[in-house]
């Protein structure tokens, strides 16, 4: 994350102003990568390391939560230019203000319990 | 030696990335950041206050020490392996920047105008950095994953609803960016 600059704001935003392959190379590749590995493991039942069958939950049905929930978090990816995993990363490379956005995404997480049973989904 | 020095390219950061997840699918568990958010609210009791919160924490633990290794990896990459931490995005990027205020843009890692002294000191700067953050947790949650457990593991999976949560992140993004950014800066 943080040698690629994947934890950098400015990728973030240069990210959304489309004005670099970069951000889009990174998620790609991973992407990419794990279509091919998710593919192999189902098509060949590749054991896990401790011998068990490997299951792929599908995600649940829907369309709001997924919308609504996307752009929100949409939101404050580009503002806080990081999100959950460079939010960490970050803080070991000792950008201390991280801790802020951390609070905030601990704060938002909490707030989402609470409001969680009157949220469309 | 120069080349851990240098900013990686995008490959070796996708790779990287998928490498996790294959070592995660392959120990039985899944690639997603955003639900240690909720472990980590689950630890300091909030299951208290909402239903949402209750339940085995424990197990998962493991993806704990995946944050851990984050927080770890940030330290040795910052550390160790960074001569100049500049992030040098498209000059188009860091122009337009500049005109929004960012004078840091081209010379830093994250914009000092937010993470530098003001985040703990400016009330407009703590705000955005709070939002942001704020933003970020509900969302995350809301849409059942953030770009780790939708954009990578979840279209790797080929789930619709994981394209429909990466279709809300981008239009999320785009919006900040392009409409809120000029009237915030």
């Amino acid at each position: 994350m943080y040698k690629s600059e994947a934890a950098s704001w400015f990728r973030i935003y240069e990210m959304f102003r489309f004005e670099a392959f970069h951000m889009y190379g990174i998620i790609g590749t991973a992407l990419a990568m794990g279509v091919i590995n998710t593919l192999l493991i189902k098509r060949y039942d590749i054991k896990s390391f401790f011998g068990s069958s490997i299951m792929f939950v599908p995600k649940e049905k829907g369309i709001r939560r997924y919308i609504i929930g996307g752009v929100i978090f949409g939101l404050g990816w580009a503002l806080a230019g990081a999100c959950p995993g460079p939010m960490f990363t970050l803080l070991g490379a000792g950008f201390l203000a991280i801790l802020i956005v951390i609070i905030g995404a601990l704060l938002g997480t909490f707030l989402y319990g609470l409001l969680r049973s009157n949220l469309p989904h | 030696m120069e080349f851990i020095n240098q900013p990686w390219p995008w490959y070796l950061s996708g790779v990287a990335i998928a490498l996790i997840m294959l070592i995660l699918q392959l120990s039985g568990k899944k690639f997603g950041m955003s639900s240690n958010l909720r472990t980590i609210c689950s630890i300091c009791g909030a299951g208290n206050q909402a239903q949402f919160f209750r339940f085995d924490w424990k197990a998962q633990k493991w993806n704990l020490i995946v944050v851990l290794g984050a927080i770890i990896g940030g330290f040795i990459a910052a550390h160790f392996m960074t001569n100049s931490s500049a992030v040098l995005i498209n000059s188009n990027t860091i122009a337009h920047l500049k005109t929004l205020g960012f004078e840091s843009a081209g010379s830093a890692y994250v914009p000092s105008e937010l993470f530098g002294a003001n985040a703990f000191a400016d009330p407009k700067t703590l705000l955005i950095l709070f939002i942001g953050g704020l933003f970020v947790g509900f969302g995350a949650r809301y849409a059942g994953g953030c770009t780790s457990g939708h954009a990578i593991s979840g279209l790797s999976n080929l789930q619709v609803p994981s394209l429909i949560a990466v279709i809300g992140f981008f239009i999320g993004g785009l919006i900040m960016t392009h409409l809120i950014f000029p009237i915030i800066f």
